[in-house]
C-alpha cells in the first residue's frame, strides 16, 4: 500500500509527535509542549529540507520502528542510537533515503534520553491551538505512537542539504544547570541557597517531560504557609514540600502553589531533557537580575 | 495599589499585588494596553491569584521601572456578556457544604446560583477557570485527600473558588452539581469558556431542563 503515511511497527516506551509547542495559551491552562531537546528538534528538520517548526518523533530511551508508506528523507537527531533499514545499519545524524515499504528503525540510546526522527514533509497531525505536539499533562495533540498506528506524512518541500552527517554534542558527565535565582528564593533560607550550588543533586527516575526531579539533599524553608498559585515559567526550579527541586519542562503546568527558587534559561533545557536517570546536577546559581530586589548578602555567587 | 515586581528568569516578569481584585485590575490594563500595542512584545500574560506573570519579555527590569508610574483604573464589572452556565445542583458534597455554610442544601443552591462570578484566571487543565464571587463566609476547605476521579463538568468549591472541571481527572475540590456546559473545545475560538475576566452566572436547572439564552 503506498500513500503519504507510516504505521508504527515498535512505539518504544514513549515516542510523540512533537514540534516547537503552543506559545500564547498559558493563560487558558495550556501548557507550552513542544520538543525537549529543541536544537536536535530543529537539526532533524533542516537535514531533510524540513522547516524548523515541521513535526518530528521524539522518542525515549529505547527508540522506535515505523514502516514507510512512501519513499522519505529521514534524519534521526538528539540522542545518538543505531539507526537501521530493513536491517541495514544508517547513518545517525544525517539524511537518509529511505524507500518505500522500508522499515525504519531508531535503535536504543547509547547514552541520552530522547532522539529526534525527522521526515521530509512532516508528521502530518491535526494541529491543535497552532501545535501538533503531544502534551502529557493536559492530553493536547496526538496521542503517543501505538502499535499499529497510522501516521500521515506531509509533502516534501525544501531541499534537503547537502551533509553526510552532524558531530554528537558528545556526553556531558554531569548536568550543570545555570539559575537565576528568584521569584521566590526569600521563601528559603541562606542555608537552603547554599545547599542548591553546593549538594549532591541527581537526575530521578521519575521525571519525565513535565519535569526533571532530583534526588539528594531538600532545600529548608524560611517560612511556613501557602503561596496563592501564581503563573509558571519554563525552567522554573519548583519546590514542593519534600524540599528536592522540580525543573519544569515543556509540559509543565501553567501555574502552581509551591515556591519557585530560581529559574534556569531557556538555552540550558535541552541538556535537562536529555539527562538520564542518575546523572549528578550542579545548580549554579547566576544570582539575580540586576533590576530585581536586591540579592541577599548570604546569596551564593553574589547577585 | 501596591506592586512587587519579582524577576523570573531572565525574561519573565511576575507581578505581585495585595489583592485578587488587583491583580484582575491590572491584569485587565496589561491587555488593554497589548490591545493598543502600548505594550512590550510578550510571550504570554498569566494572571493567577495575586499575581499576573509576563514571560518573553526582552527587557523585564524596564518594564518593572516603569509599571509604578501606571494609572490602572479599578476593575469595570459590569460592561461585558455574562456567560450562563446551567448545573444540577446534585453534587455528592453540597449537603456537606451547606452544613459548613450553616443553611438547608436549597438554600446553598440558592446562595451560589445568585451570586456573580469572574474568572480571575486559568491553571490545573486546559480550560479550568478559577471563579471568584462567594464572600469570605462561603469559603471552604478542599478535601484532605483528593478523589481520585472527579467526573467532567463537576462544578466545585475550593478556598473562595468555584471551579468546573472541564475533563474527567483527580481533584480535590468540593463538588455541589453538574454541568452540561462545554467548557474546552479546540474547535472553538477560544478554547475556553471560562477566559480571565469572563463573568459567570451559575443557573439551577432540573434534570435536562435548560433555560433559554443560556451557554451550550
Amino acid at each position: 500500500m503506498t500513500d503519504s503515511a507510516f504505521v508504527v511497527v515498535r512505539p518504544g516506551a514513549l515516542t510523540t509527535v512533537q514540534d516547537l509547542g503552543r506559545i500564547g495559551h498559558a493563560h487558558l491552562g495550556v501548557p507550552r509542549s513542544g520538543a525537549l531537546d529543541q536544537p536536535a528538534h530543529r537539526l532533524a528538520n533542516r537535514l531533510v529540507g524540513n522547516a524548523e517548526g515541521a513535526a518530528t518523533l521524539e522518542t525515549t530511551l529505547t527508540g522506535c520502528a515505523v514502516r514507510l508508506r512512501r519513499p522519505a528523507t529521514v534524519a534521526v537527531t538528539g540522542a545518538p542510537c543505531p539507526v537501521t533499514v530493513d536491517g541495514r545499519p544508517v547513518a545517525w545524524g544525517g539524511p537518509v533515503r529511505v524507500p518505500s515499504g522500508a522499515l525504519l528503525e531508531a535503535g536504543a540510546a547509547a547514552h541520552g534520553v530522547r532522539s529526534y526522527v525527522a521526515f521530509d514533509g512532516g508528521v502530518e497531525a491535526e494541529p491543535v491551538l497552532g501545535s501538533r505536539a503531544t502534551d502529557v499533562l493536559s492530553g493536547l495533540g496526538p496521542a503517543p505512537l501505538a502499535d499499529g498506528a497510522v501516521l500521515r506524512l506531509g509533502r516534501p518541500g525544501g531541499p534537503v542539504p547537502a551533509v553526510d552527517a552532524v558531530p554528537h554534542r558528545g556526553v556531558a558527565p554531569e548536568l550543570v544547570l545555570p539559575v537565576v535565582l528568584g521569584p521566590r528564593d526569600d521563601w528559603f533560607t541562606p542555608a537552603a541557597l547554599r545547599t542548591l550550588s553546593t549538594g549532591d543533586f541527581r537526575v530521578s527516575a521519575a521525571s519525565n517531560r513535565i519535569g526533571l526531579r532530583t534526588e539528594g539533599p531538600s532545600l529548608e524553608r524560611a517560612r511556613d504557609g501557602e503561596l496563592a498559585s501564581e503563573g509558571m515559567a519554563l525552567g522554573a526550579l519548583q519546590v514542593p514540600p519534600d524540599g528536592r527541586p522540580v525543573l519544569f519542562l515543556a509540559d509543565h503546568p501553567t501555574t502552581g502553589g509551591y515556591p519557585v527558587v530560581g529559574v534556569v534559561p531557556e538555552r540550558y533545557l535541552a541538556a535537562a531533557g536529555q539527562a538520564v536517570p542518575g546523572t549528578p546536577v550542579r545548580f549554579t546559581p547566576l544570582g539575580r537580575p540586576s533590576w530585581g530586589p536586591p540579592a541577599r548578602r548570604t546569596a551564593p555567587d553574589g547577585g | 495599589m501596591t506592586l512587587r515586581t519579582l524577576p523570573v528568569g531572565e525574561h519573565g516578569l511576575l507581578i505581585e499585588l495585595d489583592s485578587g481584585e488587583a491583580a484582575e485590575a491590572l491584569h485587565a490594563e496589561l491587555l488593554r494596553r497589548a490591545a493598543a500595542r502600548r505594550l512590550p512584545a510578550v510571550r504570554e500574560i498569566v494572571p493567577a491569584a495575586r499575581t499576573v506573570f509576563l514571560d518573553g519579555l526582552a527587557d523585564p527590569g524596564r518594564l518593572a521601572a516603569e509599571l509604578p508610574g501606571w494609572r490602572i483604573p479599578p476593575l469595570d464589572r459590569g460592561d461585558s456578556e455574562i456567560v450562563e452556565v446551567p448545573v444540577r445542583y446534585d453534587g455528592p458534597d453540597l449537603a456537606a457544604v451547606a452544613e459548613r455554610w450553616g443553611v438547608p442544601p436549597e438554600e446553598a443552591v440558592r446562595i451560589h446560583s445568585g451570586a456573580e462570578f469572574r474568572v480571575a484566571f486559568c491553571g490545573f487543565a486546559p480550560g479550568f477557570g478559577y471563579l471568584t464571587g462567594l464572600p469570605e463566609r462561603f469559603h471552604v476547605p478542599r478535601h484532605a485527600t483528593p478523589r481520585t476521579r472527579v467526573p467532567v463538568g463537576a462544578v466545585a468549591l475550593a478556598g473562595g473558588y468555584t471551579g468546573v472541571y472541564p475533563r474527567s481527572s483527580p481533584g480535590g475540590w468540593q463538588l455541589i452539581g453538574t454541568t452540561d456546559a462545554v467548557l474546552w473545545d479546540t474547535e472553538r475560538e477560544p478554547a475556553a469558556l471560562f477566559t480571565p475576566g469572563t463573568r459567570v452566572r451559575f443557573v439551577a436547572v432540573s434534570d435536562g431542563a435548560i433555560p433559554e439564552g443560556a451557554a451550550p
